[in-house]
């Protein structure tokens, strides 16, 4: 599905990604953690598109075709989701509004007529019943006044709504209480399977409790340093970064 | 022979054409005396520092239609706000056309100017409000030497009017260029409510001018709102001078949504007399190519416990040019005044240009005055965020300019004039996607 291959990355002249290679097939979930500051959130924003990272080198692979020269837009009609760290807040678009303008233009760009207003309405209902969002809810602006945890299921939300293939849920955990958290992981869950794929991206192996990963990898000074099953993710949580970062600068 | 000329010899035939015993007779004459020693307002003048109306004045206009040229309803449907009913007030080339319109005398008058300024029977209307709101400068003298026609409403006391009423002055390019000047009187009493669209639209790309004066009086609870749509052609130019003068309690509004026309000034006022009274005035300004959009507010706080708000917001494109210019004058009486002012801008274009000034002048000492302006461009983050969903450039473009005009459709009353706007909006900004889901 997802094939990265020595991909180097910059912001502004500063290198951050150094080399990744990292190969995400179907049906799978892999975790990506490391200390602050190793570049995971450049990771997930280079994937997803954002125009201030340049690829100085290497390749982003979606189902074998290349796709860092496209637009984010593009990158979303073709099954990319990212879910972020700090929701942006849009006073004036309502969650409803949004997800429908959302889905309408990526039919658009398949080819597709518009979603009818009733099916349209039924999916939403399904897909917050999903995520126990109120209907009230819907009809607020987007991500205005939200607390941290209804930022985050609004996230998963939209990734209900618009079903990827290749979901990136980026630091999805911080800002969640225990309830939220268990229910935005339970969306993921059912969302989950055997044709699309999640990166879970996180600072802490608390998500990947209820997210369980197939792949656990290391990111350290822009690179992949160390990968493994899930018990590394534990190992992680019990000795913290610094064993990987004293066996990276040895 | 320049237009100043050209106006000042033609007043005097215009003059002699009318009835003798006019009561407007020596508002008239001294308003062309105005006109006459100040000209129009160039960009020495202070409040036109940011205006200049030299491309507007250059052409030979007509200053009044002499054929009269056959408009149908389906050639004026498209500018009228038709899927309501209302009472109609429509012009064709500053002449009423009365098989266009829907006007009333059942309660209330929905009528003509010209005819209230020669009937008997609102000989009274006319002496008492006539010229009282409006000021003495040279664009509103102008406008008052010629007044002869455009709208007269009266609403008389406890009268809540269920349809809105529309006043739109066409142009059909009858003339070379013409000049207009309408002159609108809407006087609402106690309790009661009206709503106004009104609208100045050319129907081809031939010059026109129009300097129009609307003089409004909202009596005690009165509640008055006005709906300004300016989306006129690229060779029609408006100077809008409107007066409101309000009585205790009463609420006035007036929305300017402005996406069109060459060369727009809106010379808007309040001014409070009584106390708890409430004005609101609201804009939402989208214009790109070589288009000019100016708001020049006044609100005069007279007196104790009154309120105003100001939100006007603004997305220039291309080489547009935008002005703000919005005066508040609370007077020592005037204690526990609240006004507020805002006025956000958004630059598309590295050619654009906006001149934001608020003016605030306060002499009493227990008041709330606050006032903002911001120009910035569009929040890259948010558009990130937008089109990681799948929303292109464009329209993540047009639907977050559309969020930041939204809290002025918030308070239009209307819900067809909200959906009209919201179309238009999506048009000005080149997109079909539907925001109002």
């Amino acid at each position: 599905m997802l094939k990265i291959t020595n991909l180097h990355a910059s912001v502004e002249d500063k290198g951050i990604l150094r080399g990744i290679n990292l190969e995400v097939k179907p049906g799978e979930v892999h975790a990506i953690m490391g200390p602050n500051g190793s570049g995971k959130s450049t990771l997930a924003s280079v994937i997803a598109g954002k125009e201030d990272y340049e690829v100085e080198e290497g390749e982003i692979l979606l189902e074998g075709e290349a796709i860092d020269e496209l637009s984010a837009e593009e990158r979303a009609h073709k099954g990319i989701f990212l879910s972020f760290q700090y929701p942006v807040e849009i006073p004036g678009v309502s969650v409803t509004n949004f997800m429908k303008t959302a889905i309408n233009e990526t039919r658009k760009a398949k080819g597709l007529e518009e979603m009818p207003a009733n099916e349209m309405l039924k999916l939403i209902r399904e897909k917050s019943e999903l995520l126990e969002i109120d209907r009230k809810f819907l009809s607020r602006s987007l991500n205005e006044g939200f607390s941290g945890g209804e930022k985050k299921r609004n996230e998963i939300f939209q990734m209900a709504m618009l079903e990827p293939k290749l979901a990136i849920l980026d630091e999805t955990d911080s800002g969640l209480d225990i309830d939220a958290l268990r229910i935005v992981a339970n969306g993921v869950n059912k969302l989950k399977n055997k044709d699309n794929a999640v990166v879970v991206i996180t600072h802490y192996q608390r998500l990947l409790d209820y997210i369980v990963p197939d792949y656990v990898h290391v990111l350290y000074k822009g690179r992949i340093v160390k990968s493994g099953g899930k018990e590394l993710a534990h190992e992680l949580e019990e000795k913290g970064y610094d064993w990987i970062k004293e066996e990276v600068n040895a | 022979m320049d237009l100043k000329e050209k106006l000042v010899a033609s007043y005097f035939a215009f003059e002699d054409n009318l009835e003798d015993h006019s009561p407007l007779h020596a508002i008239r004459n001294n308003a062309i005396k105005i006109f006459e020693e100040n000209g129009f307002p160039s960009k020495k003048d202070e409040a036109w520092k940011y205006t200049s109306l030299n491309t507007v004045l250059k052409h030979d206009y007509s200053l009044f239609s002499k054929g009269e040229k056959a408009i149908e309803y389906k050639d004026i449907k498209p500018y009228l706000i038709h899927d309501i009913d209302s009472y109609k007030i429509i012009f064709i080339d500053g002449k009423y056309s009365s098989h266009l319109s829907q006007t009333t005398h059942e309660g209330v008058d929905v009528c003509l100017m010209s005819s209230a300024i020669t009937k008997p029977k609102y000989r009274l209307v006319i002496e008492n409000y006539f010229n009282k709101a409006a000021k003495d400068d040279s664009m509103t003298s102008l406008n008052t030497a010629f007044s002869n026609e455009g709208a007269y409403i009266h609403i008389p006391k406890n009268k809540i009017v269920e349809k809105p009423i529309q006043i739109v002055h066409f142009s059909t390019g009858n003339e070379a260029a013409l000049m207009l000047q309408p002159r609108n009187l809407i006087v609402v009493d106690e309790n009661s409510h009206v709503q106004i669209i009104e609208r100045h639209q050319s129907l081809t790309d031939n010059p026109v001018l129009t300097n129009s004066v609307t003089e409004i009086f909202a009596n005690k609870r009165a509640i008055v709102d006005y709906y300004k749509l300016q989306n006129d052609n690229e060779n029609a130019s408006l100077i809008d001078n409107t007066f409101i003068k309000q009585k205790q309690e009463s609420h006035a509004s007036v929305h300017t949504f402005s996406f069109g026309g060459k060369l727009t000034r809106n010379n808007l006022n309040f001014f409070q007399h009584g106390e708890r009274i409430d004005s609101t005035l609201k804009g939402v300004t989208i214009i790109g190519d070589k288009q000019h959009v100016d708001h020049s507010t006044l609100v005069h706080h007279i007196e104790p416990n009154c309120e105003s708000h100001q939100d006007y917001k603004g997305i220039y494109g291309d080489n547009a040019t935008g002005v703000f210019n919005g005066k508040v004058i609370v007077e020592k009486e005037a204690q526990k005044t609240n006004a507020f002012q805002a006025n956000n801008n958004i630059l598309v274009s590295d050619k654009a240009t906006i001149n934001t000034k608020p003016q605030l002048e306060i002499f009493a000492d227990d008041v709330k005055c606050s006032h903002g302006c911001t120009i910035g461009a569009l929040d890259e983050s948010a558009m990130f965020y937008l089109r990681s969903r799948g929303i292109p450039e464009k329209e993540a473009r047009a639907l977050l300019m559309y969020a930041f005009s939204n809290n002025v459709l918030d308070s239009v009353k209307i819900p067809e004039i909200k959906k009209r706007i919201t179309k238009l909006i999506a048009k000005k900004l080149g997109v079909n996607i539907g925001f109002d889901l």
